[in-house]
């Protein structure tokens, strides 16, 4: 099993009334709310964190996409990843990723995460969502009903241009370009491997199947929430014919632990709260533009009497009537993977049990929760869990990881000249 | 009430629902945001006097997946042209609302002659930064119904399922409708229609709800501002952005007065 160490990089300073006295995180969060000498800071401790989970031996470090987001200050990951790029040495940089719809033109992604993947000496894993209606339909504009076509195109568009090796025309319904030859190219050869975060949608799993790309399912609300989802793909692997292999899909989980439960209750709780109810509250109206769910998955949805997934919206439209939720519910329906060492193994062993998932990106700072508490999150984790977890699906080839240059072969990292 | 005649035509390649009933000369009719799912008092009113005739525009109920294949605002406009010639609608007496009263706008405008007298309730296409329309797609579910029309009951009537409809496209079929209306109109409603509007010649009645809480009143002014031929501005008391389904007598009887 991968354990793959994952940054959402929040603001951690909203206030304490924000679920209260504004709408939304997301979209049209307030401009007040956002003080950038904080957020210099906030950004430096992100990037430290992750630097620290790679001296850890974490499998990978993560970032992502948001935009118009209080709990996602990455509108660029590239930006992020190619610091990380440099600043790291061995470990794989998974950019989950960036919303190929969005790009105008789309090589865009094709050159920047060809430039992370010839500056990290061939470590990138490409991933490249839908992105969420938050941030595509609403904070970036496009239109809903052309949001999925336009997508596909794209990647179409950015694997040929990876892999074509002349100069070509591309004549597509949404994009045209008459000369498309992208410098730099990739290191990795034909691509760097490619995953694709997802919703619950079927057309997504057979897709992933169809290309031979790694599905990821990145729900905040835990692997007992999010079995109903990976239960639907993997009926719809052995459906197509494919092996169950556990690298076949990724999965997010917020962990949080420390020398027992008890303590673990006391040190996060805060930072759970934060995150759960001020960085997930987000505005209904901007869930689920029509047109952004595909017939085929409105189908679905309708078709069973028994609610599917529970997926990150309709958690969100359900939370949003409730009332704030405390760290008693958050460990209670498995949001969060709390405990002792012990605790924590056995829940991620249900989790690799349950859901058949070989890379478990974790959640380990979320919320508001600092710099010391996020590295003794990670250390710990990284000394008494990770080490039990390893051999987990040892059976099984991940064919969906980096092939970076041989260590030999590339550049030495390069530390600040006069620390 | 009785049902009207169902023909289908084709357009793109997609079966297209066009509705007819009465006599006397034609009088096209263009729906707007949500589309018809169902015949209306409204239509029933128009049908007593003139031949009405109800095209479906594309991925609005009877529509099929019609927009799924209308990738640009060209697109649209030929598809709509192509529709209401199918349907036997050149050179009628055109009445759009909302969604459709844009397109009817866009047809009077490109194609003069197609249009003998035209009536426009609320026309989407403009976008005025310092007094924005509501945004219809950004809503909870639950706001909807008041947003579109002034008596929420009115629209909840309209979207109601009716007995012995399939309960899984029915929803499928509604929320199509919302996608069509994004698919053109997304992300402000403006497809500057502003520019065409001083082409149309046809005689045009201007009709707008006095409770519309989609697009602010001021449009009206500017729409008025800007027509090329003779026209007149009327406001439907009680009635919201849909005002023939709020108020299907008032609204009837000012497009009846005024094809003559």
């Amino acid at each position: 099993m991968k354990l793959m160490w994952f940054h959402l990089m929040p603001y951690t300073e909203l206030p304490e009334d924000f679920r209260e006295a504004h709408p939304s995180v997301w979209v049209d969060i307030h401009s007040s709310l956002f003080d950038p000498k904080r957020a210099h800071l906030m950004y430096n401790d992100f990037m430290d964190e992750l630097e620290y989970a790679a001296d850890c031996g974490y499998d990978a470090i993560c970032v992502n996409e948001h935009h118009s987001n209080g709990y996602g200050l990455m509108p660029s990951p590239n930006l992020i990843a190619s610091t990380l790029a440099r600043r790291t040495r061995d470990v794989p940089i998974c950019v989950l990723g960036n919303s190929l719809a969005l790009y105008n033109p789309p090589t865009r992604v094709a050159e920047e995460f060809a430039m992370l993947d010839v500056i990290s000496g061939g470590r990138l894993i490409a991933g490249f969502p839908v992105g969420t209606p938050m941030d595509t339909c609403f904070a970036y504009g496009q239109n809903p009903s052309q949001l999925r076509e336009r997508y596909l195109e794209a990647h179409d568009l950015v694997i040929k241009a990876w892999t074509e090796k002349d100069t070509f025309a591309f004549n597509g319904r949404y994009n045209q370009q008459r000369y498309v030859n992208i410098w730099p190219r990739p290191l990795q050869q034909p691509h760097p491997p490619i995953w694709i975060p997802g919703g619950g949608s079927v057309e997504t799993w057979q897709w992933c199947a169809e290309m031979d790309y790694v599905y990821c399912y990145l729900s905040y609300y835990g692997y007992k929430a999010g079995k109903a989802t990976m239960d639907g793909f993997w009926a719809e692997m052995d459906r197509l014919g494919k092996d169950r292999n556990p690298y076949r899909a990724g999965f997010a989980q917020v962990i949080a632990v420390a020398e027992t439960r008890e303590q673990a209750i006391e040190l996060y709780t805060e930072a759970a709260e934060y995150f759960f109810n001020r960085c997930l509250h987000v505005d209904p109206r901007f869930a689920s533009p029509a047109g952004y769910s595909t017939e085929a998955t409105q189908r679905a949805g309708l078709e069973s009497m028994v609610k599917k997934a529970a997926n990150a919206q309709t958690l969100i439209m359900g939370d949003k009537t409730n009332r704030a939720l405390t760290m008693a519910d958050f460990v209670d329906r498995g949001y969060v993977v709390i405990g002792s060492p012990d605790e924590v193994v056995d829940q991620l062993n249900a989790l690799a049990d349950d859901l058949n998932v070989g890379h478990l990106m974790v959640l380990m700072q979320f919320g508001n929760m600092n710099k010391d508490l996020t590295n003794y999150n990670t250390k710990l984790f990284a000394e008494q869990v990770m080490p039990r977890l390893k051999t987990r699906f040892a059976e099984w080839e991940d064919r969906w990881w980096p092939q970076p240059m041989a260590a030999g072969e590339r550049a030495p990292v390069t530390n600040l000249a006069a620390e | 009430m009785s049902e009207p005649e169902v023909q289908t035509v084709d357009l793109n390649g997609f079966p297209t629902r066009v509705w007819r009933k009465g006599r006397g000369a034609p009088l096209g009719i263009l729906a707007g945001f949500g589309g018809l799912p169902r015949w209306t008092p409204f239509l029933d009113r128009l049908a007593e006097h003139r031949s009405v005739i109800v095209p479906s525009l594309p991925g609005f109920p009877g529509g099929d997946r019609g927009h799924s294949v209308l990738d640009s605002h060209l697109d649209w406009l030929v598809a709509t042209r192509q529709l209401l010639l199918a349907a036997g609608l050149e050179g009628a007496d055109l009445a759009g609302s909302s969604i459709g009263g844009s397109l009817a706008a866009e047809m009077a405008a490109l194609w003069p002659a197609s249009v003998r007298r035209l009536v426009l309730t609320a026309p989407f296409g403009l976008f005025d930064e310092s007094d924005p329309p509501t945004d219809p797609w950004a809503q909870r579910a639950d706001r909807v119904p008041g947003l579109l029309c002034a008596d929420p009951e009115t629209w909840k009537a309209l979207k109601a399922m009716p007995e012995g409809a399939n309960s899984v496209e029915w929803p499928i079929e509604q929320t199509r409708a919302t996608e069509a209306a994004a698919r053109i109109f997304w992300p402000l409603g403006n497809t500057r229609l502003e520019k065409r509007l001083p082409l149309i010649t046809a005689p045009t009645l201007l009709l707008w709800g006095e409770a519309d809480r989609i697009l602010p009143r001021s449009y009206a002014g500017r729409i008025a501002g800007l027509l090329g031929g003779p026209h007149e501005t009327r406001i439907i008391p009680s009635a919201g952005h849909l005002a023939e389904l709020d108020q299907p007598d008032a609204v009837a009887s000012a497009i009846l007065s005024w094809i003559g």
